[in-house]
């Protein structure tokens, strides 16, 4: 059984794993520090994440999970005083180098976040937004297929098929987070991050989205914040654990959840002091 | 387990769970001494009191199901929790069977004393009780401790009692072949040597289970088998 | 025994004087409001009641003769003169035939000159006309001059007085509604005085400070929450706009008459200038109101658009500023009411001027309706105060309809979230 403590593994070594998950990967990270003005958020960070999987990453609030994630579609770029050092690539090129266009990177990589949030716009406006300003539809007809391809694929079509024009703000919770998914994909992104997707969520509207990562990873890499080990046991198939800025393990969420080798991710997932 | 729980009740349910294995392990090494005592000396009363004591096992092996089954539903532990609570299933239904061998020899005995003794079968027997004994002590030492290398240590010693088994039934044969009036008290010697084996070869899943428990992994590598009993042919 | 009371039994003990507390902070707040309220009726009475007589008039009958030599003179205030003294025959003392004359408004030969550019062919006709009594006449009727005073302590004598009820008599002398009021420009006859003049003053000024300031803080409040990066330039910018909205208006004033009139020599008294120089004062309270309506926007509608792949620039005008418009809406209108009421810096640049003509351009000299109320409330005549009183009335009436349309826009532009 592979016990993938990054940090540990040799070039070689990843290129079998590689060979053992026979699929390549979507984005790697090398070490990658992040420093907010003095403090610094994260400490030489090595992740690979393969493509078409849920990779979750968990931790204890402030671990800087959230902080990664929002390093890959470089949403931090837009907070003050924000420091990015290291590499992530995405397909093997460098996000972080000069001439990446960040409006280009946010199309190929989409985002959901915490607390759903729509824009308060009609239904079809929210899911057309993207292709909109990224000029994705040639027509009308084009956009309306887009529209209802999306909110198909997010399963919220059958929901608000008659209702395309009420405001997305109306919906509940979960429909708004669905209707949130269907935005994103609304660009065919290739990741697609999630930042704590279903904690402002009912168990049932949780179940519902878990479901549809689930259909999701088919097409697209996911990478998930969450605060629920649950949640990442039950959607995940890679799982990065997060502990005061550093990446202190990842592997497979079997290997994590069953036998986790760091003392940290053992008392994290069993619920110790650690 | 170095660390506490931050839900210290969570420790306190691993702690009851921990303690009934204990307490079915101790109880299941007795009825074992027991029962073999009872043959060797022949003694009907202590055989009786074997077969009465083996309720007691199977009460607390549904009290681990039950136990477990609310630990999962309501903790939904993981990692080495997980493996803990999982473990202690096994381990209970493994006890559960021990106890009922136990039983079975001590059924036995009950036949047995009212026969003529044969050779000196019941020594060999109880041999290799004793050895299974140990190794059930060893076993719930390794369990307690979490001591890996015991366990392993228990999980091949099940080689001796399979060597030990083979040898019985080659002498239970020979002893058949001398005078057919010892064939129904062999019949039942050779059944008790059975229940004795079988007893150690839960006690290796057992220990197979603690090194799980302990290390994560089920054991690698193949253990070393030498029950030969079923290829043997006495010309 | 107090030592043995329950938990519970303190807990109730306790509860009957918090409830008589709250119960006071209560009444508290609703003495609070009414003494606003009847400060606010008193108020509003006061200037009614004040203020209401001004929208009427004392307007006489004569039979006029558009006499064409008269014409010819352009001497309109003659045929006024003449009808009065046929209306009174039996007057003849020149002292009297003065009086008599006085009776009416010397405005009366104005209205006849109107209907003659409206209508020449007038010429040589004989009409009967309601004219403008004189603002003697008007008090009288209105109850301001007391009839059972000794005459000496009157503006009316007691002849007059008699001419005043024959003409009450006959029908010929009545208050009606004063249009005049609300179309003619400002006058030295309180009778002749109207707001129109000083209201277009306003709207001109308004105009010009709402084109300035709206845009510019609007802009400056965006560029400083959106895209500024936060350091000491931006503090110190930030830390002067509070300040601004702190300065005295007179101090803008100052300022447009130093810069505005005497280096970039703008016409003297002039909305424009006086826009401007609003806009100045308008400037801080916009920019404040418009950075907390930015702020009030929730960020997970920016990081939204920004997860979709908007630009910056998309962001904001497709999301923040939809979602921030009542609020700046709201800071607008609250500064476009103060710039409304505000006569202090006007006065620097002369809006102060006695202005006849309505303006009729942004560079026409005006004045406006609080510098209007401001010459008014100084001028000695009695016809003068209910007229001051009226334009606080008109100022008013135009505050609440300014913040009616704001509503009304705030309610169309307002979106839930």
């Amino acid at each position: 059984m592979e016990l993938a403590i990054h940090t540990d593994v040799s070039a070689n070594a990843r290129v079998n794993a590689q060979g053992l998950n026979s699929k390549p990967h979507k984005v790697t990270a090398e070490g990658v520090n992040v420093f907010y003005g003095n403090k610094q958020a994260l400490n030489q960070v090595n992740l690979d994440i393969p493509s078409n999987m849920v990779t979750a990453l968990i931790g204890p609030s402030g671990c800087g999970k959230s902080t990664f994630l929002r390093c890959l579609n470089r949403m931090n770029d837009v907070v003050d005083g924000c420091r990015v050092e290291g590499e992530i690539c995405l397909d093997g090129e460098n996000i972080y180098a000069r001439g990446v266009d960040v409006v280009h990177l946010r199309a190929r990589v989409g985002m959901v976040f915490q607390k759903p949030n729509p824009f308060p716009k009609s239904i079809y406006d929210n899911v057309a937004y993207g292709p909109r300003i990224h000029g994705l539809a040639k027509s009308r007809t084009d956009m309306d297929e887009i529209v209802m391809t999306s909110l198909e694929k997010a399963g919220l079509l059958d929901e608000v098929r008659d209702r395309l024009d009420a405001p997305g703000t109306g919906l509940s919770g979960g429909q708004q987070q669905r209707l949130c998914i269907a935005r994103a994909i609304a660009v065919e992104p290739e990741v697609i991050l999630m930042d704590e997707p279903c904690s402002a969520l009912d168990p049932i509207a949780t179940a519902k989205i878990e479901e549809l990562i689930d259909e999701l990873k088919e097409n697209y890499t996911i990478i998930m914040v969450t605060h629920s080990m649950q949640q990442a046991a039950r959607v995940s198939q890679k799982t990065a654990f997060f502990h005061l800025g550093e990446l202190v393990e990842q592997g497979d969420t079997t290997d994590i959840f069953t036998k986790p080798v760091d003392e940290r991710t053992k008392a994290y997932v069993t619920g110790r002091i650690g | 387990m170095e660390h506490e729980h931050i839900v210290s009740s969570f420790d306190e349910d691993l702690g009851r769970l921990d303690s009934i294995i204990a307490e079915m392990g101790g109880l299941a090494e007795r009825q074992l001494a027991d029962a073999v005592d009872a043959l060797s000396r022949r003694d009907v009363a202590l055989a009786k009191k074997v077969i009465e004591s083996d309720k007691q096992i199977d009460l607390l092996e549904e009290e681990i199901d039950n136990f477990t089954i609310r630990v999962l539903a309501l903790r939904q532990p993981m990692a080495e929790d997980l493996r803990a609570v999982v473990v202690a299933l096994k381990m209970a239904s493994n006890l559960e069977r021990i106890g009922d061998y136990a039983k079975n020899v001590a059924k036995r005995t009950l036949t047995l004393s009212a026969m003529e003794p044969v050779g000196n079968a019941t020594q060999t027997i109880q041999r290799m009780a004793r050895q299974v004994q140990s190794m059930i002590k060893n076993v719930l030492d390794a369990y307690g401790a979490h001591d890996l290398a015991k366990a392993d240590d228990v999980r091949m010693r099940d080689e001796e009692v399979d060597l030990m088994h083979t040898s019985l039934f080659r002498e239970l044969l020979t002893y058949m072949l001398e005078d057919p009036r010892n064939i129904t008290a062999c019949t039942h010697l050779l059944f008790v040597a059975k229940n004795v084996e079988r007893i150690g070869d839960h006690v290796t899943s057992i220990a197979e289970n603690v090194h799980f428990l302990v290390s994560g992994d089920k054991p690698a590598d193949e253990r070393p088998k030498n029950d030969l009993s079923s290829q043997t042919i006495v010309e | 025994m107090s030592d043995t009371l329950t938990h519970s039994e303190r807990i109730e003990a306790g509860l009957t004087k918090r409830y008589r507390a709250e119960k006071r902070f209560r009444l508290y707040g609703i003495a609070a409001i009414a003494v606003a309220m009847a400060f606010l009726v008193i108020m509003l009475a006061a200037i009614g009641i004040r203020g209401i007589g001004a929208f009427q008039q004392t307007e006489v009958a004569l039979t006029v003769v558009f006499d064409e030599t008269h014409i010819k003179d352009n001497n309109w205030q003659a045929i006024v003169k003449e009808s009065m003294r046929k209306k009174f025959p039996e007057v003849t003392s020149r002292s009297d035939k003065r009086l008599l004359t006085q009776l009416m408004s010397s405005g009366a030969g104005f209205n006849l000159q109107n209907m003659y550019r409206a209508d020449p062919s007038l010429v040589g006709e004989t009409r009967t006309v309601w004219l403008t009594a004189s603002d003697d006449v008007d008090m009288l009727m209105k109850g301001a001059i007391d009839r059972a005073s000794p005459q000496s302590e009157r503006r009316v004598s007691d002849k007059e007085i008699v001419w005043i009820d024959s003409l009450i008599a006959d029908g010929a002398l009545e208050l009606k509604f004063n249009t005049h009021f609300f179309t003619g420009g400002d006058s030295r006859e309180p009778e002749l005085a109207g707001i129109f003049g000083a209201f277009m003053g306003s709207i001109f000024s308004l105009a010009v400070c709402f084109l300035l300031s709206f845009p510019l803080g609007v802009m400056t409040a965006i560029y400083l929450e959106e895209f500024a990066p936060k350091n000491r330039w931006t503090d110190v910018i930030e830390v002067n706009i509070n300040n601004l909205a702190a300065v005295p208006s007179i101090v803008f004033g100052l300022l447009g008459l130093a810069v505005f009139l005497n280096f970039f020599m703008l016409p003297r008294s002039a909305p424009l200038v006086g826009g401007m120089v609003l806009a100045l004062m308008t400037l801080p309270t916009i920019i404040i109101a418009s950075r907390a309506a930015l702020r009030a926007v929730p960020p997970s509608i920016r990081e939204a658009a920004w997860g979709m792949g908007a630009s910056s620039v998309q962001t904001v005008l497709h999301h923040v500023l939809p979602l921030a418009m009542p609020g700046m809406l709201t800071g607008t209108i609250i500064g476009m009411a103060q710039a409304l009421g505000e006569s202090a810096p006007l006065l620097m640049i002369g809006m102060v001027a006695f202005i006849v003509d309505i303006p009729g351009s942004f560079t026409d000299p005006a004045t406006a309706l609080p510098v209007q109320i401001f010459l008014w409330a100084d001028s000695p005549e009695r016809a003068f105060t209910e007229r001051t009183a009226a334009a606080i009335i008109v100022l008013l009436v135009f505050l609440v309809t300014m913040n009616l349309i704001a509503v009304v826009l705030r309610k169309k532009f307002e979106r839930r979230w």
